[in-house]
């Protein structure tokens, strides 16, 4: 019985949080936010990219480490976590979509930058309207994209959209230089993480991989949104245990209350739940495990109401000055809508988590 | 990662298995019509004898307690294989798993000859005596009196939802000993003989129907001080020893409890409230997807624990979820599932046997709420000893137990 990260993953982990816990956290979002414009801190940036945290899952063959997926997860989480001012979980999932469905030739073109962190890839699912992965308006015609894709998390400022267009056998993935491509910021109630809107007008596209291979990046990118989620639940939980050790009331520590401590406990259990099958399917990615569906789809929602419950309860036992505007308890709050909008929301992945037990147990008849 | 064992587990797995499939078959119980308990005590103690000439006993205690001396996973894979089998064990699962391990860490060395060797071989059964009806969730608050007369201590009193009580033949037992003291500061922890002058043991008859547990009655029941296990005013630290074994003992859901795949099941073949097959509507999905990330998600932290003591580390605090979750994640899911079935969920008479489980599973779930730490204070355990918040304000806690109760 191994189920559990690796120690190398592990390692990883722990210097990215200590970084980030530096160089981002609430006090960078906070910069940002004052600037009125959400950040990208190209610094930290250029020096994630120098400790090869984008190069990462890349192949050793298109200048990576060629590591697995555990380290994308260790890297989503510890972001998560700090609230990292740069695009890398939108790097992460789009360097997925190239490694399940990339041609040698795309992975050869786009894997080297995106290594080097010249190259910010960044996922399109989302389009005004939708709420279903499976039902998009975006259609491709020949190698042309006609439609819009909102709100895109890192958009600004990105070179390469992994975008999700309608087609024949379902939808599947196109790449879209953003060079040639329309891109406009959208206001989100994120104010630390920048979206933009992707207006697609007859736009070339190439094909990435079937519509099959959508479905397997749609677990693979459940799987690391359900670690960044976990990072942001584990942040929230933290601050607000630290806030009930010293914050008095009726003569004594609002921890020693059971309302309070209770909720603090609630906060822990929902997050290991999540962690336990956000763990089932980073190991289901590295075996190509036949449970990978049913694992992703139960880390997404556990993870969200992990997130949701320790993002709201926060702000609660905090009390007032949890609500004002100078409290770090916003973050949290609005990175938890974020997280819930940044890939189909919890119904969707709920209704596909029984569609994959029922799948299993048609085939197990 | 990988949920396989190491080659040195696979090999004692394999062995396990070969030696239960030779001689496992005829102990079976039957799940329909389970055996009434003379029977059950019967083949309980005969498997017991065989399990322990085979060296499948004590697995994981010190060798020179009659143990095997082996690691927590072996004793771990041997539960797997043989819960496969249906053996009977339970019978000495508190014996065994709580009593005689603080018996052989607290007793002097002629209590542990006497005592030790016999229940392993599963000779004589043995029962836990702690809470009582003012002690419970605050288990401290014994009320049990044990006075010293001589060379020997004399115990009145009474303790509740002891299981096996009636079949046991010793227990060890927690009393005040000296009320003076504040509460965690006068106890003692004894050895017992439950078919000595003055036990009385009363069957309990739950509000499921069953009778799972006792009521035991002391009346100027003689221990001899030899029987004392650990110093005098001790009790407390005594016990504890004694719980940590049941924290791991009372963990996951219960083997044959209904789970999301009973509510699937189920969902099948009744309607739902607007039309077509319930397991169509929105709010029946997302209702087993719920449970399957309660059941499942406690399946994936118990496979956390078992690859850090595979590793030969200690599981990490994520293990004081799991009964929190699953007793109240079997209640909301049979209650839902009940729901579904309409007035068929609530009629017992000629009830279907599907549906039957899930009353059981209801009426069951309400005591496991309970049962060996309530959700309340299994929450207070994560709050304060995972997550480092203050303990709840005890006023008794200081003051003598004779000022805090008119007893």
């Amino acid at each position: 019985m191994n189920f559990d990260f690796s120690d190398d993953a592990k390692t990883l982990g722990e210097q990215a949080r200590k970084l980030f816990g530096e160089r981002s956290g609430p006090a960078k979002a906070r910069l940002a936010m004052a600037a009125g414009a959400p950040a990208f801190d190209a610094a930290l940036w250029s020096e994630i990219a120098a400790l090869g945290w984008t190069a990462a899952r890349v192949p050793e063959a298109h200048g990576g480490l060629g590591l697995t997926a555990e380290e994308s997860c260790q890297l989503a989480d510890a972001a998560g976590q700090h609230l990292a001012t740069v695009p890398l979980v939108s790097v992460l999932l789009a360097t997925e979509a190239l490694l399940i469905a990339g041609t040698d030739a795309q992975q050869a073109k786009w894997l080297p930058g995106i290594a080097d962190g010249s190259v910010i890839a960044v996922p399109a699912w989302s389009e005004p309207g939708a709420v279903n992965p499976a039902s998009l308006a975006v259609k491709a015609e020949g190698h042309r994209l006609t439609g819009v894709k909102s709100p895109v998390a890192d958009l600004p400022g990105a070179h390469l959209a992994v975008v999700a267009a309608a087609g024949p056998d379902g939808p599947s993935l196109w790449l879209v230089d953003l060079a040639d491509a329309q891109v406009e910021t959208v206001e989100t109630l994120d104010l630390v993480r920048r979206h933009g809107r992707l207006t697609l007008a007859g736009t070339p596209a190439e094909p990435l991989g079937t519509a099959a291979d959508y479905q397997a990046w749609l677990d693979r990118a459940a799987v690391i949104l359900a670690w960044e989620a976990i990072g942001t639940a584990s942040a929230a939980m933290a601050m607000t245990v630290d806030y009930a050790k010293t914050r008095v009331a009726f003569g004594q520590t609002i921890g020693r209350y059971q309302g309070v401590k209770h909720k603090c406990a609630d906060m822990f259990i929902k997050i290991e739940l999540a962690r336990a099958h956000a763990l089932h399917g980073v190991a289901m990615i590295g075996s190509n495990g036949a449970e990978l569906r049913q694992a992703a789809s139960a880390a997404r929602v556990a993870s969200l109401d992990a997130v949701s419950y320790c993002a709201e309860e926060a702000v609660q036992l905090h009390g007032g000055i949890g609500f004002t505007w100078e409290s770090d308890c916003q973050f949290y709050y609005r990175r938890n809508r974020t997280l819930a909008a940044a890939l189909a929301g919890r119904g969707w992945w709920a209704d596909r988590l029984v569609r994959a037990l029922e799948l299993r147990n048609r085939a197990a008849a | 990662m990988d949920f396989n064992d190491t080659a040195a587990e696979a090999e004692y797995r394999a062995t396990v298995r070969a030696w239960l499939e030779d001689n496992a078959a005829e102990y079976r119980q039957p799940p329909a019509t389970p055996w009434k308990l003379e029977e059950f005590v019967r083949r309980s103690k005969a498997w017991q004898a065989k399990k322990h000439a085979a060296g499948y006993t004590g697995i994981t205690w010190p060798k020179p307690f009659g143990g095997q001396g082996l690691s927590p996973m072996h004793s771990i894979i041997y539960g797997q294989e043989e819960s496969r089998f249906h053996a009977p064990s339970g019978l000495y699962s508190i014996g065994l798993g709580m009593c005689i391990p603080t018996v052989f860490t607290h007793g002097n060395p002629e209590v542990i000859q006497r005592y030790v060797p016999k229940a392993l071989v599963g000779e004589e059964v043995w029962c836990q005596l702690f809470s009582e009806p003012a002690a419970g969730s605050d288990l401290a608050g014994i009320r049990t009196r044990a006075v010293k007369d001589g060379d020997e201590w004399v115990i009145d009193g009474q303790k509740v939802w002891t299981s096996f009580a009636h079949a046991s033949d010793f227990g060890i037992v927690v009393c005040r000993t000296d009320p003076s003291k504040p509460k965690h500061k006068g106890l003692t922890m004894f050895i017992v003989d439950m078919k000595a002058p003055g036990v009385e043991v009363r069957g309990i008859k739950q509000m499921s129907g069953g009778s799972d547990f006792n009521e035991v009655f002391f009346t100027g029941v003689r221990v001899k001080d030899t029987h004392r296990l650990g110093a005098e005013g001790d009790g407390w630290k005594v016990a504890l020893t004694t719980l940590m074994h049941e924290r791991l003992a009372v963990g996951g859901k219960p083997r044959h409890a209904p789970g999301y795949a009973t509510l699937m099941k189920l969902a099948k073949g009744v309607e739902a409230p607007n039309g077509g097959p319930a397991i169509e509507a929105g709010d029946v999905r997302q209702r087993i997807a719920a449970s399957y990330i309660a059941d499942e998600g406690i399946k994936l932290t118990q496979m956390r624990a078992l690859s850090a003591l595979s590793k030969g580390q200690m599981p990490g605090p994520e293990q004081s979820i799991s009964k929190v979750v699953v007793a109240k994640t079997m209640q909301e899911m049979a209650a839902f599932a009940l729901d579904l079935a309409g007035g068929d969920g609530f009629v017992t008479e000629g009830v279907d046997p599907e549906l039957e489980k899930l009353q059981g599973s209801y009426l069951w779930s309400a005591g496991l709420r309970i049962a060996g730490g309530t959700d309340e204070i299994l929450r207070n355990i994560i709050a304060e000893r995972v997550l480092g918040l203050p303990g709840d304000l005890r006023p008794d806690k200081d003051k003598p137990f004779n000022e805090s109760v008119s007893a």
